[in-house]
């Protein structure tokens, strides 16, 4: 009878965490993510399959039972669902046209969190991550180091961090060396 | 490092989650097949690369993704203005005359923060 190879998924750094100077540092779950791109027209229809209204202001984001919308462009949103739903399937009866891609496994989530959260990601980000430029809740899409990231401030000290897994070593080698720093 | 304002985003965002994307407003003929060598040359390879004011798409490729024109002063590196793609080109002269500061960064730095609240005091100093 022939070998039966059954591939089981090894998720980046699953389980890393590491304390530093005031802040630490968690990789986090594995999660359902989804690209998301329309236009205006077909919003109203998108919010109300995905059970969250798509933020249209820069710099924002909506979270609702485990779902997490971000706006990373005029007509682009990363959905993240850590409640275990299928944002692709709740995307798949709406009419108008739009492109939703299943991204769960391109990115690697980190939460940094502690009173120095914000210098240490500063360390790689340019931007003023202060709490009057990048309230709670402000999200955007930015540099780290040499690689891009996505940014999400979900407390006054708590930032979750998206980056594409293949980078996921080097944001981590940064923010531990950071975090030491700190 | 320069702050360049996004008229997508809507703020000044870190010179390094932009990228240059060369001159602005060259449309490509709608009959390009029956373009002359002569201007076809001109319009794929001639650009005007001058001394003062240009007219630049700029790409926010890590923010919003979006294209966008900027008018940048080639010799101090000033941005005079960004606009969003397809909007007509501004008035050059009105630009010129404008004179106020068009991001943060080219504000100068007694601007940019809080003045000291006394002078240092340079006694003492080698």
């Amino acid at each position: 009878m022939a070998k039966v190879a059954i591939a089981t998924r090894q998720p980046a750094h699953a389980g890393k965490s590491l304390g530093g100077h005031g802040v630490s540092l968690k990789v986090l779950e594995p999660a359902s993510r989804m690209s998301l791109r329309a236009r205006p027209a077909a919003v109203a229809a998108l919010s109300k399959a995905i059970g969250v209204t798509l933020p249209e202001k820069p710099k924002s984001s909506a979270v609702k039972a485990g779902r997490t919308v971000l706006w990373l462009g005029p007509d682009e949103w990363l959905v993240i669902d850590e409640a275990g739903g299928d944002p692709i399937g709740d995307c798949a009866s709406v009419k108008g046209l739009h492109s939703a891609v299943d991204v769960s496994h391109r990115n690697v989530g980190i939460a940094v969190i502690g009173p120095n959260a914000a210098d240490t990601i500063n360390a790689g980000c340019p931007q003023d991550l202060s709490l009057a430029a990048f309230p709670v809740g402000a999200a955007s899409r930015t540099v780290l180091g040499k690689v891009e990231m996505v940014l999400l401030r979900t407390g006054e000290d708590a930032f979750r961090l998206e980056c594409w897994r293949s980078f996921s070593d080097y944001v981590w080698g940064f923010l531990s060396e950071a975090a030491r720093d700190g | 490092m320069l702050l360049i304002h996004c008229p997508y985003c809507e703020e000044e965002r870190p010179e390094l989650e932009f990228r240059n994307a060369g001159e602005a407003h060259i449309a490509r003929s709608t009959n390009i097949a029956a373009e002359s060598d002569e201007d076809f040359e001109k319009f794929f390879f001639i650009r005007s690369n001058p001394k003062g004011v240009i007219f630049e798409r700029w790409r926010h490729i890590h923010g919003c993704a979006r294209f966008f024109n900027a008018a940048r002063d080639t010799i101090t590196d000033r941005f005079l203005l960004t606009y969003k793609a397809g909007e007509p080109k501004p008035d050059l002269e009105k630009l010129k005359a404008d004179g106020g500061p068009a991001a943060w960064a080219n504000r100068p730095p007694d601007q940019l923060n809080e003045k000291p609240k006394a002078k240092r005091s340079t006694k003492g100093e080698a």
